[in-house]
């Protein structure tokens, strides 16, 4: 029975050995570094050609906002896209290598990539990292059996839904989705609905803002819509203008030309070894 | 606030309800649907019940990650098995190889199982597997959080050799029993009949289960609207 155990996710695949070096020097004082991590509402739902996805644009550090109109809507394949909410690196890594397996994929087998090979694909990875890849994902597209529409939770479970919101908006989004989803939506009123509930994360969750980003995947199309709406236009701009008069005194000025370094070869052809 | 918010990274668990029970002639698997993430509900409508074989399906509790990747390793061994065999696999081997992967994995694995089926050499059959690997082949059985609640329960309406009828209609009741009183189970109820003419899905929406002790109809419910368009349990 030992080929169960081999089959089995490795014991000991992650080291944790600095792990204590970061608790010592922590109790020494050491201030842990903190890292960009996208607060998020993204959101997903099915409608009657295909799927819309749907993302807001902030990533926060901490309570400060790091970027203020980043991608959260990652390419998979042409006919598979997945949004990503959580530590704006573990998202954006695993979208990119799940990306390039997918693309080698396509190659061996001379198809069109299926949403369950990504997702079997990113649920297998994050398993294995038992959560530590902090990556909660929206990933929906459309292949030859259909539209598909899956959440992925960092611990590596799955569900397969007709709608889906993720991220720290995800109560604000779902508000809007169980109030006014239904099924058969047409393409316009899915965008609206998806607009919608991505509006209701920016302004009621402290994590979303700026800008709401869509993308409608249908058979054989995709429309990626950066910057759909943009619901938060910078308001105030100073009438005196944001030239600032220089406040430094020049003292001395000296050029010092380069030298030219003149390389001398003693005969023989320059290029030979 | 900041409670919540941790709670939405929680690790997705199935606070849930599964039974499985055995009639004259094949097997009842019965859930519920709800998948929580702490305090939030992350799936209100997820399938519990997974198939390993044609006719061999398993219920799933505890942590969901853990639970469908078991379930996905076992399918794959049941498939080449199967083809080595030459005939579908037995219920007794899916539930041991889900034992086996269970047992040897204890110190990582947080799920709780029951798997149940019907083949022609013993008929139909359910097996628990619970925390910690063990294999044990019952009657009926009954696992997740809300089976605290369905203990007394069954001790006093189990009885042997039940219709398929009976069975199916034990296990929608007692699936709403609990859900009407563990917070961590909810939603439908789906459950899955197994018997020597193949497989049968039911799915029983929130308002077509009986009311219990103190609980309110629905007044003014999005039901309303969802109710005039199915009514009747829908039958895959």
């Amino acid at each position: 029975m030992s080929r169960f155990e081999e089959s089995a996710p490795a014991r000991g695949g992650f080291s944790y050995d600095l792990c204590k070096r970061n608790e010592m020097l922590m109790q020494k004082g050491l201030k842990p570094s903190s890292y960009l991590k996208t607060g998020t509402t993204i959101v997903g739902l099915v409608f009657q050609d295909g799927v819309i996805l749907g993302a807001d644009t902030r990533a926060t550090e901490g309570p400060i906002v790091a970027d203020k109109n980043c991608e959260k809507i990652h390419y998979m394949a042409p006919n598979i896209y997945c949004c990503g909410a959580g530590t704006a690196a573990d998202t954006e890594a695993v979208t990119d290598m799940v990306s390039s397996q997918l693309k080698l994929h396509r190659f061996h087998t001379g198809r069109e990539s299926r949403v369950v090979t990504a997702l079997t694909l990113l649920k297998s990875h994050l398993f294995s990292y038992q959560g530590h890849v902090s990556a909660a994902l929206v990933l929906g597209g459309v292949d030859v059996t259909g539209p598909h529409l899956h959440t992925i939770y960092p611990h590596g479970s799955t569900d397969t839904l007709p709608f889906a919101t993720m991220g720290s908006g995800s109560l604000a989004a779902m508000a809007i989705f169980e109030s006014k989803y239904r099924e058969g939506l047409t393409r316009d009123e899915g965008v609206k609905l998806v607009a919608e509930a991505i509006c209701s994360g920016i302004f009621n969750d402290l994590g979303s803002g700026s800008n709401v980003d869509v993308c409608v995947i249908t058979k054989g199309k995709r429309e990626y819509l950066r910057n759909y709406m943009l619901p938060n236009p910078r308001t105030y701009v100073s009438e005196k203008g944001y030239s600032f008069s220089k406040k430094t005194e020049v003292l001395l000025t000296k050029i010092t030309p380069l030298r030219e370094l003149v390389e001398v070869i003693e005969g023989g052809d320059a290029m030979e070894e | 606030m900041d409670s919540i918010h941790n709670d939405l990274n929680a690790p997705h668990s199935m606070g849930t309800t599964i039974i499985g029970v055995t009639y004259d002639g094949g097997v009842v698997l019965g859930a519920d649907s709800r998948t929580s993430t702490g305090m939030y509900v992350a799936n209100r409508a997820s399938d519990k019940i997974t198939q390993l074989t044609d006719n061999v399906y398993i219920c799933r509790s505890g942590s969901a990650a853990d639970s469908q990747v078991l379930s996905d390793y076992v399918r794959y061994y049941l498939h080449q098995h199967t083809i080595q065999l030459g005939q579908p696999a037995t219920v007794k081997v899916a539930a041991n190889l889900v034992r086996m992967v269970s047992y040897n994995n204890k110190n990582m694995l947080q799920t709780g199982l029951i798997v149940g089926g019907w083949d022609k050499y013993e008929g139909g059959k359910i097996y628990g597997i619970p925390l910690g690997g063990t294999l044990l082949e019952q009657p009926f059985t009954i696992g997740g959080s809300g089976s605290s609640y369905l203990y007394g329960f069954f001790d006093q309406v189990w009885k042997e050799g039940m219709t398929q009828d009976e069975a199916e209609k034990l296990v929608v009741k007692a699936v709403s029993l609990a859900i009407a009183r563990d917070g961590a189970s909810g939603g439908v109820v789906r459950t899955v009949t197994i018997n020597k003419d193949g497989v049968l899905r039911k799915f029983y929406p929130g308002n077509t289960l009986p009311l219990w002790h103190e609980e309110l109809e629905a007044k003014d419910s999005l039901l309303d609207s969802l109710s005039a368009a199915s009514p009747e349990p829908m039958v895959s």
